[in-house]
């Protein structure tokens, strides 16, 4: 069974190719990693399986729907956390999950939502005055807020401080451990080593591995490295001069 | 920590249709009071959009020497008279080109259209929201303008009260395409200030706001007669003194409301 179904994904921007071929699948109740370098398509796809873009080829199916016809349907399934996306400035902590569970029909208690994040404290507060960590935690309860089955979180941590960054990891255990499936967008290593059950390693538009953790590390043979670690491994398999598609394997 | 209200599994479709409808009708009413709500934390912006029309009326008309007083120029009509309609055309630029133009170019660069965009709620809504929240505060702002007129100096007029009201609806309409054209195609919130500042200083000279009513060189009233402002405030102008705006002015208008608003609706995103 499976919760996402991603197959041959293609997506271009003008003669740019942004997805070349991804093809995954999410199993319910797991962390699933989208890990590569800048520019390899991760949040491009994260974006068309979310019907944010619309694919130019292959399928997608979320919870059985088509992202770009039943659009309307998934948002309300599909918590959504974006990178590079705030709040207007002087919106305050309460207002904002207060307005966003206006948006669905069956909401969370955004209260409770507010507390268990830890925002009570700064509910009275606007949102430029939040710190880096605060914003995130604000952006998680958003796109939890509407009580959904996947939530999708792209590049939760990055701007972080370390302890922050941990908070935020238990955080997102915390939403699985609900039931909720959680698609983690990342560069991190560390973060996808600790949080995700499996892995997708993407190469410029390409899927090059799909994997747990551990048996990523250890498929990956280094000449001259004794313990590789998850970097090293997808360091070798998305590097420039990597041979492709050697390490996938499927599921 | 408590974990009662992280998200429970909701079976799909499980909504329901009456339920969704319900939370339409809440979720429009929140964006409202949300918008309202910002609207006033920016107070500057706040007090040009609502107070400065009031304001300016009353400052002109109290410290303007012979602003109160009827003036041979103008055939024995006072200037405060012949500077209401314009109060209300500045009024309009200032709603339009200042407060809509930088709350929306500011959602755009933030990103909140663009998070809008990712929950059931589209983005049209909260344009929408925006466009309420901010022909209240026009309405309140020339609301202000008048009473301040009518109290304070006794202005008296006999307007064309249809001609008054379609040429501030139509005035009203063409500035609020041209700011979202202008959101449009700005890529950051400090361009679209920069050229909504290049718009709104050529925009008031050509309602008249420096050179009132029959101050208006011809020549210069020929060229603001094609202006979506210079047509706005030469159509209150008439209504005020009790006739029916030329049609020149209201086909400037309505022309500019379908060239700006279909420009600013096929160029505009939800992100920068």
């Amino acid at each position: 069974m499976t919760v996402i179904e991603v197959s041959n994904l293609q997506k271009r921007y003008g003669d740019q190719v942004a997805v070349r071929d991804v093809s995954f699948e999410v199993r319910p109740g797991e962390i699933f990693g989208i890990v590569g370098p800048n520019g390899s398509g991760k949040t491009t796809t994260v974006e068309c399986l979310t019907g944010l873009r619309q694919a130019d080829g292959g399928t997608i199916r979320v919870l059985g729907l088509d992202p770009t016809r039943d659009r309307a349907e998934l948002r309300h399934q599909v918590g959504i956390q974006l990178q590079e996306s705030h709040l207007p400035d002087r919106l305050k902590v309460w207002e904002a999950l207060d307005l966003y569970s206006s948006f669905y029909a069956e909401p969370a208690d955004w209260r409770a939502l507010m507390d268990e994040l830890g925002l009570t404290a700064k509910r009275n507060t606007v949102f430029a005055k939040l710190s880096g960590g605060q914003k995130q935690r604000l952006s998680v309860a958003l796109a939890l807020v509407g009580n959904p089955r996947i939530a999708v979180l792209d590049e939760l941590t990055t701007g972080l401080d370390p302890q922050a960054r941990r908070d935020t990891w238990q955080l997102v255990r915390d939403v699985r451990d609900r039931g909720v499936t959680v698609v983690l967008v990342t560069h991190f290593m560390d973060e996808a080593e600790r949080l995700c059950d499996r892995l997708a390693v993407v190469r410029a538009g390409e899927v090059v591995a799909i994997a747990t953790p551990a048996e990523l590390v250890a498929r990956t043979e280094l000449p001259g490295v004794e313990r590789p670690t998850l970097e090293d491994a997808v360091l070798a398999l998305t590097s420039p001069t990597a041979t492709g598609r050697t390490a996938t394997s499927p599921n | 920590m408590n974990a009662t209200a992280l998200p429970q599994h909701v079976s799909a479709g499980n909504g329901g249709r009456s339920a969704r409808r319900r939370s339409a009708g809440r979720s429009t009413v929140k964006l409202i009071v949300t918008e309202a709500k910002l609207f006033v934390r920016e107070p500057l912006g706040a007090f040009f959009g609502v107070i400065f029309p009031a304001a300016l009326v009353l400052i002109l008309g109290a410290a303007m020497p012979g602003f109160d007083e009827p003036s041979a120029d103008i055939g024995g009509r006072r200037p405060i008279e012949f500077y209401l309609p314009i109060t209300l055309a500045l009024a309009i630029g200032t709603v339009a080109l200042v407060n809509l133009l930088n709350a929306l170019a500011a959602d755009r660069e933030k990103g909140v259209l663009r998070r809008l965009s990712t929950t059931p709620v589209s983005p049209i809504r909260l344009l929408v929201a925006q466009i309420v929240v901010n022909v209240a505060a026009l309405l309140l702002g020339s609301g202000l303008a008048l009473l301040a007129a009518v109290l304070a100096f006794g202005v008296e007029a006999r307007p064309d009260v249809p001609g008054m009201l379609v040429a501030f609806v139509l005035g009203s309409a063409s500035m609020a395409a041209l700011a979202l054209l202008v959101a449009a195609f700005t890529p950051t919130s400090r361009a679209a200030t920069g050229i909504g500042s290049l718009v709104y200083y050529p925009m008031l000279f050509a309602a008249g706001v420096w050179t009132p009513g029959p101050l208006m060189p011809d020549a210069v009233r020929r060229v603001a007669d094609f202006t979506p402002l210079g047509a706005a405030s030469q159509a209150l102008q008439d209504a005020w003194s009790g006739d029916w705006p030329q049609p020149l002015h209201l086909a400037v208008l309505v022309g500019s409301t379908v060239l700006f608003g279909g420009l600013a609706a096929k160029l505009f995103r939800w992100s920068s």
